[in-house]
């Protein structure tokens, strides 16, 4: 079919090839919601399940949803989540943690996004490069350094005995102190990049006519670069914060007994006391709570679009 | 001739001190020099067009008097102090980008109140002076939008409103009106030229179109290739064009190139393909100098019998385009150069036609001679 016989055709009828084209579409949209179907909703559904039944002394543990007909879920395990005080604190312990560390990546990782943006060519390049790179190696392989260098007698106590600044080891690691410097250490990355491909694209000749205004570096920065690169911080944000709420191997590792975290709870309920159905109800309302945060960062991305 | 007139012209015999003093300023991106040593004086309350084809520098020289670029070498004065070390947010001077540079994420009247909030006025004053631009570019009823909202030649009004509100000494506007429509462009040209007569504010216009420099300039600066090649009255710069480029670039023109045969104090003659042309003296050219005469088209007489002019020669109807007011013929000399002629179209005349002999003559007084 020619595109002069689609022409004069008037529009009246579509193509052939414009219908092979709607199941094309079809099939590119099938496959995300095939891997969303499999790997997300059947588990969440799954753990769902788990979470309102009775644990058991079993294997797997826990008794059943039906029996004789009758449905035995119930909400006894959310109930206990409600209880225990546990729960509530580790949840916004979490919520306290991201929060915080979200902050620092953002303000540790706005200034490098913006210098890598405002850089020539050929080093932006090598500046983007050295920002991913850590990625090359084993994120525990990194965590674990961290440890090497935060402990008593690692190499920042070390450094700094030596250079007389203090005279006892200072206590960093199994700290929270430690906790925020390893999640700021490796989430950074997920905040310089949305933020860097958003400060990229500002229009150099917005800040000079700023400027031409009377407007000084500040009044830019805070009239112009801020609010058009809010879509890159919200963007950023998310990336740290919605991971680092179940954040497990980062506390685990570097944080002490008091870092109460909801994934190392969540953890410790599956593992070490295999109560599957409490664990399960910790996991269904870790995402519920996400969730609310997400909803919130989302309004304020529609608000400056 | 010149019937005395008030209207001041302080470029003329240059007592008072210039406004901005352009001395020598050149500005090389890596080896090539978008503007090479220009030097430039302009007086308070002026509208000084600059004209050139597409990258002469025309926007890179507005951008060092902003202060957007830094001048490789030379200096900028305005109003007596040295530029050079001023920020571009504490000079003396808005601009209007050939962009517009919009701020997309500000609606059209903050926008416009941005540079007057800088200042620190006050609320009622601002939106006042945003009311009363948004009236002169007429976008009253989109005071609300954002600019994607907006069409080209809307986004253009406001980004010269932006320009306009905060009534700084010096306005660069970089092509402000090339988005518009005749009519409205015509309506802010008359506008630019009455906020100039009031406030006093002087003006550096850069534009394409030579229509609009002639009707809305001071003076004109003719740029090419980073280089300043005239300044002057539209007149002069008409008239009495200094160069082979200028008198191609502005208007249309005949060019009759020869080589200089004899010069008496009342006229020259140039030995041409077409015979000799009668200029007026013109001193600073020798003799079998290569040289070429320049002849607007609406100076050439056209009639069939034969005339007696300083210089008459006859050539065949090649073509003609009618335009209304006027006509504009093609001709076609027995040397094979083709002339143009433009003859108002007045009552009673019968209009010549194709392939018609006619005899064609103009003053030497018309003619210009240029180096080339
Ligand atoms: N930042 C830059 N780096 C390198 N070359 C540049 C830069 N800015 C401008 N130029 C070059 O300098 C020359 C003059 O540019 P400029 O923008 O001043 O032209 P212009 O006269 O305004 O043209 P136009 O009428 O098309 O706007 C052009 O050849 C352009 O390519
Ligand atoms: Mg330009």
């Amino acid at each position: 079919m020619t595109i002069s016989t689609h022409v004069s055709g008037g529009g009246s009828h579509l193509p052939a090839p414009a219908e092979g084209l709607g199941w094309g579409r079809w099939a590119v949209i099938a496959v995300p919601f095939l891997f969303l179907l499999v790997f997300f909703l059947i588990p969440f559904l799954v753990v769902g399940g788990i979470s309102l039944r009775d644990p058991m002394i079993a294997r797997p543990p826990y008794g059943p949803l039906f029996e004789d007909g009758a449905f035995l879920g119930d909400l006894e395990n959310y109930l206990f989540l409600l209880s225990d005080s546990l729960y509530i604190t580790a949840y916004l312990n979490s919520l306290k943690i991201a929060a915080i560390s979200t902050v620092l990546t953002l303000m540790i990782g706005y200034p490098m996004a913006y210098a890598i943006a405002r850089s020539p060519e050929p080093r932006r390049s090598i500046l983007l490069m050295l920002v991913v790179l850590p990625f090359w190696t084993s994120f525990l392989l990194r965590v674990y350094a961290w440890i090497g260098l935060l402990k008593g007698n690692g190499v920042i106590n070390n450094l700094l005995l030596w250079l007389g600044v203090i005279d006892q080891p200072l206590v960093m690691l199994q700290t929270d102190f430690a906790v925020y410097v390893g999640i700021v250490y490796t989430y950074l990355p997920f905040m310089i990049l949305p933020l860097y491909a958003n400060l990229v694209k500002l229009d150099g000749s917005l800040l000079e006519a700023s400027s031409d205004l009377g407007a000084g570096p500040v009044t830019t920065f805070l009239r112009v670069t801020l609010p058009l690169s809010l879509p890159g911080i919200v963007a950023g944000c998310m990336l740290v914060f919605i991971p680092v709420i179940g954040e497990f191997v980062i506390p685990a590792l570097l944080g002490g007994p008091d870092t109460l975290m909801i994934g190392r709870v969540l953890w410790d309920e599956f593992f070490s006391n295999r109560d599957w159905t409490v664990a399960s109800a910790v996991a269904i309302v870790m995402l519920v709570a996400v969730v609310v945060p997400i909803l919130g960062l989302r309004r304020i991305a529609e608000r400056v679009s | 001739m010149a019937a005395p007139d008030t209207y001041p012209r302080p470029w003329r015999d240059q007592t008072d001190p210039p406004f901005i003093r352009i001395k020598s300023i050149t500005k090389r991106f890596g080896d090539f020099a978008a503007v090479d040593d220009v030097s430039l004086d302009i007086w308070q309350g002026e509208l000084f067009c600059l004209l050139g084809g597409s990258g002469c520098g025309k926007s890179t020289l507005l951008r060092m008097l902003a202060g957007f670029e830094t001048p490789t070498a030379g200096v900028v004065e305005i109003d007596g102090q040295d530029m050079s070390r001023v920020p571009p947010f504490a000079r003396p001077t808005n601009m209007m980008f050939q962009s517009y540079a919009l701020f997309p994420h500000m609606s059209v009247e903050k926008n416009i109140a941005y540079g007057l909030q800088r200042d620190g006025l006050g609320r009622a004053e601002v939106a006042g002076r945003v009311a009363e631009m948004l009236k002169l570019v007429q976008l009253d009823g989109l005071a609300k939008r954002k600019p994607h909202q907006l069409s080209g030649g809307q986004r253009q009004r406001v980004a010269l409103a932006r320009s306009l509100v905060k009534k700084p000494k010096l306005l660069l506007l970089d092509e402000p009106l090339g988005a518009l429509d005749k009519k409205l462009r015509e309506e802010t040209q008359f506008e630019l030229m009455t906020i100039q007569d009031q406030l006093g504010v002087t003006f550096i216009v850069v534009t394409h179109d030579q229509e609009e420099a002639m009707t809305l300039s001071t003076r004109i600066g003719v740029m090419d290739a980073g280089r300043i090649v005239q300044v002057g009255e539209p007149r002069d710069i008409y008239e009495r064009p200094g160069s082979r480029f200028v008198a191609d670039f502005i208007g249309s023109v005949n060019l009759f190139e020869g080589e200089v045969e004899a010069a008496a104090p009342d006229f020259m003659r140039i030995r041409t393909a077409e015979g000799g042309i009668l200029v007026p003296p013109e001193a600073g050219f020798g003799s079998r100098e290569k040289v070429a005469v320049a002849v607007r088209p609406e100076k050439i007489r056209l009639s069939r019998e034969a005339v007696g002019a300083d210089n008459a020669l006859t050539a065949v109807v090649e073509d003609y385009a009618y335009m209304g007011d006027c006509t504009v013929y093609k001709l076609k000399l027995p040397s094979g150069r083709v002339v143009s002629v433009t003859e108002t179209n007045g009552f009673g005349a019968e209009p010549f036609t194709w392939d018609e002999e006619v005899h064609l003559g103009w003053p030497a007084a018309a003619g210009v001679l240029v180096r080339g």
